[in-house]
């Protein structure tokens, strides 16, 4: 369980989270949407310890981790696939995949997690001597998402996932959000697709210029008018 | 010119490149990680020549020993410079790791005049650089072939350190993207501190070979074998280790065959890798190897 309690962001005078509070489950699926400069970014990474937060606290598993460097939170078994994807482009697949076990000694273990990776995504395993800049958009992707896995997180946060991908690749990457769950492994989920993310999500938040304005399961903000009209398009 | 002279002038060319080769690679991977010239890798050339005069004449160490010693005290004085000077800055904007860098290249340059003293000391070299081999009915000083197989073997374990092993990789995504690496679990401060021990060890190798080839130690002996060999790596492109070692093997034959080819430039001898300087940076600023130029300012 991880639980948020209270956070704030700033940059300079931007204050981007203002107080946010949001608990992800064990083994669940919780996803945040919200409009472009909600601070949806901002709040995947203060959890990663990418940016710090002076007030509130992260806390997993009963551990604060507020404080903590970005390897140490990933020791602790809390991933990011940021937005962007970042994946290294003058790096082989292989070795994308490998800085994603960088936290991890046990050999064996990453060797088995590789074929995982491989087999969810199988074209990472077709092009796993190529740099990853010279995969396509949709390839990096999926390499950003198996980069995030090779840690074997037992939370995964994923920064706009289907970003840029077609629709077919979009479903296929929504299902395979749904295995990894499936698997044991937490998901925190930041989404433009807030149809699909809500649909596969068991609960949800609306994040609205640095607050929550509404939460529930991922089925009743579907069936919210508000959250229909403001974010599905109704 | 007799074919043995030429040998002669190439083995010279190929030492002295290899030299500032071992030397470049420390400026061309800080620069690749940090964006940092470090201006204080001279000054860690000359330590480790001094470190060795130390260890044998104060600390009586076996010539061999006291190469070992130097290469790995002046790694850790490598890493603590970076510990003090740098790594509190790592946010600053970049101007002020500059002007740190500089700083402590005056303050090491004045460190060694203080412990070591101004005058030029000789060198002790072991007997067996000394005596001429027969090598193919050519006669060659085991020095001129010490220095490049030596350096060789230096670089070669580098190669495998950053292409082989788990910190390289590091290293490798550092240079690229500090924070997505840091996201990946790198230790980022540790690769970093692991990236100037690795490059002081090979400037410390540099300067402990330079001394026994130019027999002589100063304190600002590190001066202009360092500005060159920066120059070699812009010239090979910084940021790049092949461009380092490409681009010092280059300058250092040029540097000899000029000489050898047109004695009367010889009094120009420094002036040509300034030279070589400004016309890289007019003709292909990103230099051999270097990549597009996309600055992360
Ligand atoms: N490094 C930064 N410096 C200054 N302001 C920033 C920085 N990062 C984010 N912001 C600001 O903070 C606010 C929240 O940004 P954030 O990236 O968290 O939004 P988001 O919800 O992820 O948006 P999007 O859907 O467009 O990705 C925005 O107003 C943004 O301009
Ligand atoms: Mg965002």
């Amino acid at each position: 369980m991880l639980s948020i309690t209270d956070l704030h962001v700033h940059y300079g005078g931007i204050h981007a989270l203002q107080g946010v509070s949001l608990e992800a489950p064990a083994g669940k699926i919780v996803t945040l949407i919200g409009a472009n400069g909600a601070g949806k970014s901002s709040m995947l990474r203060a959890i990663a310890g990418l940016v710090k937060s002076k007030t509130g606290s992260i806390v997993y598993e009963g551990e604060e981790m507020s404080g903590l460097d970005p390897a140490a939170i990933v020791r602790r078994g809390i991933a990011l696939s940021p937005e962007g994807r970042r994946i290294f482009p003058h790096l082989t697949v292989h070795e994308n995949l490998l800085l994603g076990a960088y936290s991890r000694r046990d050999r064996a273990g990453i060797a088995r997690d590789m074929e995982w990776v491989f087999d969810l995504f199988p074209r990472l395993r077709e092009r796993s001597a190529q740099k990853g800049g010279t995969l396509s958009g949709g390839e990096q992707q999926m390499l950003a998402v198996g980069r995030a896995l090779m840690s074997r997180p037992r939370v995964l946060m994923l920064d706009e996932p289907s970003l840029g991908l077609a629709p077919l690749l979009v479903k296929d990457v929504f299902a395979i959000i749904q295995r990894i769950n499936a698997e044991g492994c937490s998901v925190l989920l930041v989404e433009q697709n807030a149809y699909a993310a809500l649909t596969i999500a068991h609960y949800a938040y609306v994040l609205e210029t640095g607050r929550i304005t509404l939460q529930g399961t991922g089925e009743a903000l579907l069936a919210d008018d508000r959250v229909v009209h403001a974010y599905l398009g109704g | 010119m007799t074919i043995e002279i030429l040998l002669q002038h190439l083995l010279n060319g190929l030492t002295l490149g290899s030299l500032y080769a071992l030397i470049a690679i420390g400026y061309t991977m800080v620069y690749g990680i940090l964006r940092l010239i470090n201006f204080a890798h001279s000054e860690i050339f000359m330590l480790g020549a001094y470190f060795v005069f130390w260890g044998v004449t104060l600390f009586h160490l076996p010539w061999p020993l006291a190469l070992f010693g130097a290469v790995v005290a002046v790694a850790l004085v490598g890493v603590l410079v970076d510990r003090v000077a740098y790594r509190p800055l790592r946010d600053a904007p970049r101007i002020s790791a500059l002007i740190s860098a500089i700083g402590v290249s005056f303050f090491l340059q004045n460190v060694a005049i203080v412990l070591f003293k101004a005058i030029p000391r000789e060198v002790y070299r072991p007997q067996w650089l000394e005596d001429p081999l027969l090598v193919g009915g050519v006669r060659v000083l085991p020095l001129t072939l010490f220095v490049p197989i030596f350096s060789v073997l230096l670089m070669l374990g580098l190669v495998y350190v950053v292409y082989h092993t788990k910190p390289g990789l590091g290293m490798r995504a550092i240079s690229k993207d500090i924070e997505t690496s840091a996201l990946m679990g790198v230790p980022v401060n540790q690769v970093i501190a692991l990236t100037f021990g690795l490059g002081s060890a090979l400037a410390a190798a540099s300067g402990i070979m330079w001394a026994l080839r130019y027999p002589q130690l100063q304190p600002v002996m590190g001066v202009i074998p360092g500005f060159k060999a920066f120059i070699a790596a812009v010239f090979g492109g910084i940021g790049s280790i092949p461009g380092a070692v490409i681009g010092g093997v280059i300058l250092g034959f040029l540097e000899i065959l000029i000489v050898a080819f047109f004695p009367d430039l010889a009094g120009y001898r420094d002036a040509f890798a300034f030279v070589l300087l400004i016309v890289v940076l007019l003709v292909k600023p990103t230099g051999l190897l270097g990549a597009r130029s996309e600055e992360k300012v």
